[in-house]
């Protein structure tokens, strides 16, 4: 094996047959890549699976303005999300989700920017952009928190549902949402609010935790000592990444 | 574990051009998602398939900038856009058959 390695740059004809890089991508890049990509498939496999159950509950017939929460049909999402912090009771529907998305777009600037200043060695504009991003971050996080906590707390008035116990049917009011009951509509609706969004505000934390670690090695000195910053473009493709899932998973959960 | 560690760094003065893209891009997919709005709250209910189709090219767009400019992966070489690309056709088999599928579920209750 240790002759093999050796051979740089002797075979002039196929790019493939070894000793160079076809990709002009160094080794982690690549995997970093190729991790995105399985990470892209599970990503999918849920937003596909939210497409499956929606399609297999009926949907809202009539007029979306005379919309009521039912367990009989799949919510109007823009009916579910129109609540914004301070604003009790004022129906401003996506508002808080539109903000939540320009945020996380601008810490993927603010990344970008990181990213650009580290090209050029330049570590004081690396710790500035990579504080915004982790503050973009961070903020991020917070709404989700907000967002989860009203979600499963409810609206004021609740819905009614029909609940099996011991063998009669009683009626109960829900407020809320949990992974058993849920009083926007049919339970696998909360189930999937839960795990998309947890499962991509998971991808979120530990991209804090990331960019938290590159500043830490930038303010350091520990790049200026490796003599570059690849671990910044690296760390930014997966911050690009994970808005790029809440690009699609806006789209797919909040808008359609 | 670093062979190639050195003290001497030169910092090299930031490139206007590239950081004006960089905004560019950013405006580009502010933009959109104004737009997103714009589709979901002026358009009438009635134009729902007009409103899906739209949020999904508007996504697609958004989709094409963040891989394309900020993963940098429209500069990358060609083989590489391809290999990341090309596998992304099994997801768009898995949610057209999934969708057929959970139709069918509906018909059949």
């Amino acid at each position: 094996m240790s002759d093999t390695a050796t051979v740089v740059g002797t075979s002039s004809g196929n790019l493939w047959k070894g000793g160079r890089s076809p990709f002009k991508a160094s080794y982690g890049k690549l995997m970093m890549w190729f991790f995105l990509m399985s990470d892209a498939f599970t990503f999918s496999a849920l937003l596909i699976s939210y497409g499956l159950i929606r399609f297999r509950n009926p949907a809202y017939e009539g007029h979306p303005d005379d919309f009521t929460f039912s367990q009989e049909w799949w919510p109007i999402p823009e009916k579910v999300f129109e609540a914004v912090p301070f604003l009790h009771g004022v129906p401003l529907p996506l508002v808080f989700v539109g903000i939540m998305t320009f945020i996380l777009i601008l810490s993927s600037v603010t990344m970008v920017l990181a990213v650009e200043a580290g090209h050029r060695n330049d570590r004081k504009a690396v710790e500035k952009w990579m504080l915004w991003t982790i503050l973009g971050g961070l903020t991020f996080l917070g709404c989700q928190a907000w967002e989860w906590s009203h979600f499963i707390h409810g609206t004021d008035f609740g819905t009614a549902a029909k609940f099996l116990i011991n063998g009669e049917w009683i009626t109960k009011t829900i407020h809320g949402a949990n992974l058993t009951v849920n009083e926007y509509g049919p339970p696998p609706f909360a189930a999937l609010f839960f795990f998309i969004t947890g499962f991509h505000g998971t991808h979120v934390a530990s991209g804090v935790l990331l960019n938290f670690l590159i500043f830490y090695r930038t303010a350091t000195g520990y790049y200026d000592r490796r003599g570059h910053y690849e671990m910044v473009e690296k760390v930014g493709l997966y911050w690009h990444f994970v808005d790029l899932v809440w690009v699609f998973v806006f789209t797919f959960f909040y808008l359609v | 574990m670093h062979s190639e560690e050195t003290n001497e760094v030169v910092v090299q003065p930031p490139d206007k051009e590239k950081i004006r893209k960089i905004w560019k891009v950013a405006l580009i997919l502010g933009i959109v998602t104004a737009c997103e709005f714009a589709v979901a709250f002026l358009l009438p209910p009635e134009y729902r398939t007009i409103k899906i189709v739209t949020f999904i090219i508007m996504t697609i767009v958004k989709a094409f900038y963040i891989v394309g400019e900020f993963m940098h992966l429209g500069h990358e070489v060609k083989s590489l856009i391809y290999s990341v690309l090309i596998p992304m056709a099994f997801v768009v088999w898995l949610l057209i058959a999934l969708i057929v599928e959970g139709d069918s579920i509906l018909m059949a209750r």
